[in-house]
């Protein structure tokens, strides 16, 4: 059986889902194919990593570190996105990724982003509609987390 | 009063048969009748009256089989005096039942489609009577799809069971927790985010809800982002419920009695009330 190409995994992932092929296969272009171990650090808190990454397998843990202690904030999943901050270009990393088991995932310079959005408006709408989404869902997670909607009632502050 | 009010609000005695630690706070109790007495059948989502005697009486749903009706099964999260006393009760000691109330979830209209369950901490307690009917008659529906959230790995219910529901065919079942340690390899996140792994046939499925309102709100939007019909769409909603039978109000949302209008109604039902504040 023939391997899939970048192009064809990128297709089918569904953070591109209703992209142009052509904005697709811009983005095949720039595509690394990477793998993580378990128990991996892909990044660390304050690290200045530019790499956005859509992942294909695994399954990936976002950590903040406090004195003594870890928190574990988030996991993401394949289907799902990582690093999404890198493709807007400040600061380090918020949080710490960590593969909970090994991880395939296709990895993209933001930078090398930055540059094609600029050069190609469409593109850049395109990939920017995107990224909104993703970090809008995020919010909206995080702050329905922030309610704790599980705790007893005696419990809560508010 | 009336006969008939009499019957509905006089308990059966019943015995408590086990008591099984759940998690830290929540427990489930098997009780039975102690006189011999026949047990009414329940349905699905349907609710027991159970009276602590000295204590206060509760409005606590069935989590049981609905299909072995000679014993009732109920998971009761202890919060306050009088959950406490019920989860505190031994094997033996004797409460009162009174009904089942309620509406249930039509299970019915879920034949031929895939059955999306999506549960918050305790609210998997009055789903777990659709997972048993799902499973006893699998070829009547598509898939079981169960989404589950809690608070963190320690208020996870039925932990086994989810292990062993996740293995039959045509079954998916994702378990997330809002707080996870280092020591939790699952997924973390809020139950919203499960979304994003499973692939729903929106005009093919029907969703069963149950948890915390605000919870069940986010799924909703959810679930209509992915195109689920409002009628597709079913909620347990929860109010201070007394009589158990829409004779003391208390428990009195927009036009409905949660007791006797619910506690299971259709999200085309419940749309007009569940965004409006004070009620």
């Amino acid at each position: 059986m023939q391997a899939k190409s970048l192009a064809e995994i990128l297709q089918e992932h569904p953070f591109l889902e209703g992209f142009k092929p052509e904005h697709v296969q811009k983005m095949a272009e720039l595509a690394l194919e990477v793998q993580f171990g378990r128990d991996q650090i892909i990044f660390r808190e304050g690290q200045e990593s530019g790499l956005f990454f859509l992942i294909l397998s695994g399954k990936i843990a976002l950590e903040v570190s406090a004195p003594g202690r870890i928190f574990r904030v988030q996991t993401l999943e394949a289907g799902e996105e990582l690093g999404w901050s890198s493709v807007l270009g400040e600061g380090g990393k918020h949080f710490q990724a960590r593969s909970l088991e090994t991880v395939r995932a296709l990895a993209f310079e933001g930078s090398r982003l930055r540059q094609l959005c600029e050069q190609d408006p469409a593109f850049g709408y395109a990939l920017m509609k995107r990224l909104l989404k993703v970090v809008a869902e995020r919010l909206q997670a995080t702050r329905l987390q922030l309610l704790d909607v599980y705790a007893p009632r005696a419990a809560k502050l508010i | 009063m009336s006969t008939l009010a009499t019957a509905v609000m006089t308990s059966i005695r019943a015995r408590v048969g086990a008591v099984v630690k759940e998690t830290h706070d929540t427990f489930t109790l098997t009780v039975s009748p102690a006189d011999g007495q026949a047990l009414e059948p329940f349905r699905p989502g349907q609710f027991n009256m159970l009276y602590v005697f000295g204590v206060g009486e509760l409005p606590i749903s069935i989590s049981g089989d609905p299909e072995q009706p000679e014993q009732l099964v109920y998971t009761v999260r202890s919060v306050g005096q009088a959950t406490h006393a019920l989860v505190s009760r031994n094997p033996g000691d004797v409460i009162g039942v009174r009904g089942p109330f309620g509406t249930h979830w039509p299970v019915e209209a879920a034949r031929g489609k895939d059955v999306l369950i999506v549960a918050g901490g305790i609210g998997l307690a009055p789903l777990r009577p659709v997972i048993y009917h799902v499973l006893r008659h699998r070829d009547d529906y598509v898939r079981l799809l169960v989404l589950y959230g809690a608070r963190s790995p320690r208020d996870l219910l039925y932990r086994k069971q989810l292990a062993e529901w996740s293995r039959v065919p045509d079954t998916q079942v994702l378990t997330t927790v809002d707080y996870g340690g280092l020591s939790w390899r699952g997924h973390v996140g809020v139950v919203t985010t499960l979304f994003r792994q499973v692939r729903l046939h929106p005009a093919e499925t029907v969703a069963f809800i149950c948890g915390p309102e605000i919870m069940m709100r986010y799924v909703i939007r959810q679930l209509e982002a992915r195109g689920v019909a409002p009628n597709d769409i079913y909620l347990s909603m929860e109010r201070n419920m007394k009589c158990g039978v829409g004779f003391c109000g208390h428990c009195q949302l927009g036009p409905y009695f949660v007791c006797k209008d619910g506690p299971v109604f259709s999200y085309q039902q419940m749309r007009p009330w569940l965004d409006r504040h004070e009620i």
